[in-house]
């Protein structure tokens, strides 16, 4: 493998359903920070049946190539077909960088791809950078359970792969302006290459605002004690126009849907007030939500982690706490 | 039927401190156990062997010490139990222990291999579809609920907001979460007969791959330097009745500009 004939950074498009993922948006952003250190071409691969109105999508979110494989056996995802096409077009292109998002069918793929490609796989960045001495991507992430940052390479072997979770990064503004090249791709891929079949495909959380997208968010961990208390959080979150999210602890007792748990197999979270009421602040937790700009922790114990973690932390009972705090923002508010 | 279950032995991260004193990870002591996403890889091999009879080799790649969690799986009821160890798989990365545990199934029989979705250690969620692409066979992961058809498995995945049901034909890797089930506890007959039984042990040489992609050496990505992370400056702490707490919160949260 010469290293040196592989250029470009690839981000890989997901759409489901016809609908181009976030994660993937937001990778285009990061992706053509990187690509303009290396001084590359940012690409981003598409494959799908008719998805030709997202490929006009991906130029005005800052792909300067889109590469798009149109096929009835590509419409919904399946591991053996996009394993085979996306590695034809790396084997004929050889793009150093490809940048996957963590969603489920991203990290269904992309091991499987770089197996494939025998090349190195970094799951869950939290942070991408060049070397620019090497040209060797800088991958920073949470290890040993989120109590450690480890930063990894992958000098030997190409392209250097990474999937990133949704929310890490920010996609950039759309540009309507913005020019860039779409190309239809030939690739080779039979019905008898693919193994599984999808018999059915559930949506079962239909209208529940993704969390991510909150800039305002309160959560409650165990201290919250019961189902019916996290109504009390809802009405702190209305009064604030936030949302709700909880602690692994919430979602395992029942008392909220999984889709609104925080952390480290949760989703990653960087509101702008993030209120956490109830939640120690293990690692794990911290993992999803660290970033936030202004972090508040409502704790009976003045000495839990969560308190180390937060910008202002309150100690005393959440349930006098928040219908005072409910109170004087509504007083405020007034 | 003979399935194949892949567990790991990891340092139970949900009990890891940090030292305050000098911000670093304070690993003695800290719990050993099987990986939960493997424990419930594990149950549902088990609850196949209880339905319709099933060889169970539980396999492991790690120090010796792993062998702990294999007798572990061999008193659920785990049939066969197999640790490959040797100084070769150091400072692997998951390209090189996928290798090394492909190594090691290729000299097997298998119909299902089961495997946790992602360690509590590593958290890549590599390893198994890894390993499915080094054997040729299909895969599918996230995996919520799993029936038998014949030959053929209907499966069920997890998405983020729903599921699909999908339909693959054995061999085939299976990659299971947390929501699959709830392991059973081991049984006393099973604890004993545990303790008579061999742990196999092999080495690098027992499987079948090629040395060069093992260990260090195998290891495309390297760990170029970690840290435990800065923990953020100590913040207000306020330790007031909950109005006047309540007041202070308010107040700041005007100055903020965010209400």
């Amino acid at each position: 493998m010469n290293i040196a004939d592989y250029k470009g950074v690839w981000v890989f498009a997901e759409q489901r359903d016809g609908i181009l993922q976030k994660v993937s948006l937001e990778l285009l952003g990061k992706g053509k920070e990187i690509a303009e250190k290396l001084g590359v071409e940012l690409t981003a691969i598409l494959l799908g049946s008719n998805v030709d109105k997202l490929a006009e999508e991906l130029v005005a979110f800052g792909a300067d190539k889109v590469l798009v494989a149109n096929s009835h056996l590509l419409k919904h995802f399946t591991t053996d077909a996009y394993t085979k096409v996306i590695a034809q077009l790396v084997k004929e292109r050889k793009p150093e960088v490809i940048l996957v998002g963590a969603s489920y069918l991203g990290r269904d793929l992309a091991p499987r791809l770089a197996a494939r490609l025998v090349t190195g796989l970094t799951a869950d960045c939290t942070g991408l950078d060049v070397d620019m001495t090497t040209r060797n991507l800088l991958q920073t992430r949470p290890a040993f359970g989120g109590n450690i940052m480890a930063t990894i390479e992958c000098p030997d072997h190409r392209p250097q792969m990474s999937t990133v979770r949704p929310g890490v990064f920010e996609k950039l503004a759309r540009d309507n302006q913005a020019k860039g090249t779409i190309e239809e791709v030939k690739f080779e891929l039979e019905e008898s290459d693919i193994r599984t079949k999808v018999v059915e495909a559930v949506k079962s959380l239909k209208d529940i605002m993704d969390i991510s997208e909150a800039k305002i968010i309160v959560s409650g961990g165990r201290g919250v004690g019961t189902k019916e208390n996290f109504a009390l959080l809802k009405e702190l979150a209305e009064v604030l126009g936030g949302s709700v999210a909880a602690s692994r602890a919430a979602v395992e007792n029942g008392w909220v849907d999984k889709a609104f748990q925080v952390g480290q197999t949760g989703k990653t979270v960087r509101p702008n007030l993030y209120i956490a009421c109830g939640i120690s602040g293990a690692i794990q937790h911290l993992a999803g939500m660290q970033d936030s700009d202004y972090i508040i922790a409502i704790n009976k114990d003045a000495t839990a982690p969560i308190m180390g973690a937060a910008d202002l932390g309150l100690a005393g009972d959440l349930n006098r706490i928040i219908p005072e705090l409910i109170a004087q923002i509504k007083a405020i508010k007034a | 039927m003979n399935i194949v279950v892949c567990i790991k032995q990891v340092p139970d991260t949900n009990e890891v401190k940090i030292d305050p004193k000098t911000n670093t990870l304070i690993r003695e002591g800290v719990p050993s156990i099987i990986n939960p996403d493997d424990k419930s890889a594990l149950e549902e091999a088990l609850v196949l062997k209880d339905s319709i009879g099933a060889h169970i080799t539980v396999i492991s790649m790690g120090p010796p010490q792993a062998e702990k969690v294999l007798r572990e799986a061999l008193s659920m009821g785990a049939d066969e139990a197999i640790l490959i160890t040797d100084r070769a798989f150091a400072g692997a990365d998951t390209l090189a222990t996928s290798n090394a545990l492909a190594g090691a199934i290729r000299k097997l029989d298998y119909d299902i291999i089961f495997a946790g979705r992602q360690a509590i250690d590593g958290d890549t969620a590599q390893v198994g579809p890894e390993i499915a692409e080094h054997l040729d066979i299909p895969q599918v992961t996230y995996v919520e609920k799993v029936e038998l058809m014949g030959n053929e498995l209907k499966v069920r995945r997890a998405l983020e907001d729903g599921y699909e049901v999908i339909t693959v034909k054995t061999p085939v890797l299976l990659t299971a979460i947390k929501e699959l089930n709830v392991p059973r506890y081991m049984n006393i007959k099973n604890i004993y007969t545990a303790f008579q039984k061999e742990v196999k042990i092999w080495t690098a040489n027992d499987i079948d791959v090629d040395k060069a992609l093992l260990g260090l050496a195998g290891s495309p990505t390297k760990v170029r330097k970690s840290a435990t992370k800065e923990a953020k400056g100590l913040g207000e702490l306020i330790n007031k009745p909950a109005k006047e707490a309540a007041e202070y919160a308010a107040h700041k949260l005007k100055e903020l500009h965010i209400i």
